[in-house]
């Protein structure tokens, strides 16, 4: 199988299902064919409407994501998923064991799977996935479902890559302590108790909704008195996170999983928080993107020696962290001046 | 900084134990290798397409019911079919030594049997890529242009 970049995607885009896969590894592995790649599918993106299911281990977000491709399925829109697993921080190796869930869409052209390990990056996502996520945008499929790693309190990266936030949470997690720690529940679109038969999933429902208290300061006891405890999070403008319950092995609450994203895909187009949403993320990732560049190009333009130096001085306390990097932009300031404003003779 | 290697651990045919192919794949996963896991009963058309869409190395195939004569060239077969000429397949698990050269013969590179260190399997892996055990951990990081 070739490994140009430019072949892979036009075959991809005719339907080589084992041209996409080479090609999601060559964005995987980073590096100048997938800068090639990535200029040249960035045109066609755009199109797919992207969903990220997050949530604490065991909450059921592959079983979800099962369930939602099938639903997807079933009104005949193509659906990619990316499952994103966590890489040991000691070995580099992972195991990936999403797929173990998603077994009903196996055989069907409309569905493709990828599992990513994170390879060191922290936030719920790895680095290549939003790169991933615009490939299979770029070939055409319709829904992308982005699942996350699963540690449940960090992985806010997914609200940079997805238009509509899914956070999952399940009976019997140590749910109270989980929906209190910031971060997670502001990023929810929609909230889903999954598992909602099992014991337990009233409380997590009660939690959830006095959490997000809909509009209502919530009503505790606290000491065996009555005490209001003030909203955490005010409501985003226009959009209440609904709470669903659902059952994802029996399919339970699904049509209304998928009822509520549409209402929120709606919302987004008509209160003009879509539009807004897509330009802060783009602008955020080119933010990112230049920054990694630039720290490349200072790598490369001092030089592995000089930085090491940099850093036994900044061990033995000679120089504050400050003056180091304006050391650093002060070196590669002549590189990038004569290169990009050629100064006049 | 190389490639990272991709290996699938599959289960093909009925039986229902996957103790032996959840130690295999921590072990690979310990050794630096990432490692898809996918679960019991899975068909052969089923394990290919996964091999397929998550662009694997290696697939390792660990089957106890009796029935590798029939199943493990058929993944073979259906690998092949996808195109996947260059992945590696190997074996594990209940497997007569009688049977081997037959499914060697089918395109299985190698059958391990029970008791196998899985620094054998590792080192196999690594040996059929050119590669030292040690440099698995590093590979991966992805590279900036």
């Amino acid at each position: 199988m070739t490994r140009d970049p430019i072949t892979l995607f036009e075959r991809a885009r005719a339907g080589d299902r084992r041209a996409l896969a080479r090609l999601l590894s060559l964005l995987e592995e980073g590096g100048e064919a997938a800068v090639q790649l990535s200029a040249r599918l960035f045109p066609h993106t755009g199109n797919a409407y992207v969903i990220g299911i997050t949530g604490p281990p065991g909450s059921g977000k592959s079983t979800l994501v099962n369930a939602l491709t099938r639903a997807y399925r079933e009104r005949g829109e193509t659906v990619g998923i990316v499952a994103v697993d966590p890489s040991s921080p000691f070995t580099g190796g992972a195991l990936l064991g999403d797929r173990i869930r998603m077994q009903d869409a196996a055989g069907d052209p409309g569905v493709f799977i990828r599992s990513m390990a994170t390879r060191g990056s922290l936030g719920g996502l790895a680095r290549a996935t939003r790169e991933i996520i615009r490939a299979l945008d770029a070939v055409g499929f319709q829904r992308i479902l982005v699942e996350t790693v699963g540690a449940g309190q960090v992985e806010v990266d997914i609200a940079q890559a997805a238009d509509t936030v899914i956070v999952v949470q399940a009976p019997g997690l140590g749910d109270d302590i989980q929906a209190i720690k910031a971060g997670i529940l502001e990023i929810a679109d929609i909230l889903v108790v999954n598992k909602a038969d099992r014991e337990g999933a009233a409380a997590t429902l009660h939690i959830l909704r006095s959490m997000l208290s809909l509009g209502q300061p919530a009503v505790v006891r606290h000491h065996g008195q009555a005490m209001a405890i003030q909203r955490v999070e005010p409501s985003r403008e226009g959009w209440t996170p609904p709470i669903l319950q659902t059952v994802a092995t029996s399919g339970k609450g699904i049509p209304e999983l998928v009822e509520a994203i549409e209402r929120h895909r709606a919302y987004l187009e008509e209160s003009g928080e879509g539009e807004a949403r897509r330009r802060r993320r783009i602008a955020e990732e080119l933010a990112a993107l230049t920054r990694e560049r630039l720290w490349a190009r200072v790598v490369h333009q001092v030089g592995r020696a000089r930085l090491d130096g940099l850093v036994d001085q900044l061990l033995r306390r000679e120089i504050d962290l400050h003056t180091a990097v304006e050391r650093l932009l002060e070196e590669i300031q002549p590189c990038i001046e004569e290169r990009d404003f050629p100064r006049e003779a | 900084m190389g490639r990272k290697i991709r290996v699938l651990i599959a289960k093909p045919g009925l039986d229902g134990h996957d103790r032996g192919a959840k130690v295999i794949a921590r072990a690979l996963r310990d050794a630096g290798f990432e490692v898809i896991y996918t679960g019991l009963r899975q068909t052969p058309e089923m394990i290919a397409e996964a091999a397929l869409q998550e662009d694997v190395d290696v697939v390792g195939l660990s089957i106890l019911s009796g029935a590798h004569m029939t199943l493990l060239p058929r993944v073979v077969e259906e690998l092949r079919k996808r195109g996947l000429d260059d992945v590696l397949v190997i074996a594990g698990g209940i497997i007569p030594e009688e049977d081997i050269p037959a499914l060697k013969a089918a395109g299985i590179r190698e059958v391990f049997g029970p008791g196998t260190s899985t620094e054998t399997i590792v080192q196999f892996i690594c040996e059929h890529f050119g590669i030292r055990p040690e440099d698995l951990k590093a590979a991966g990081e992805p590279a900036l242009p």
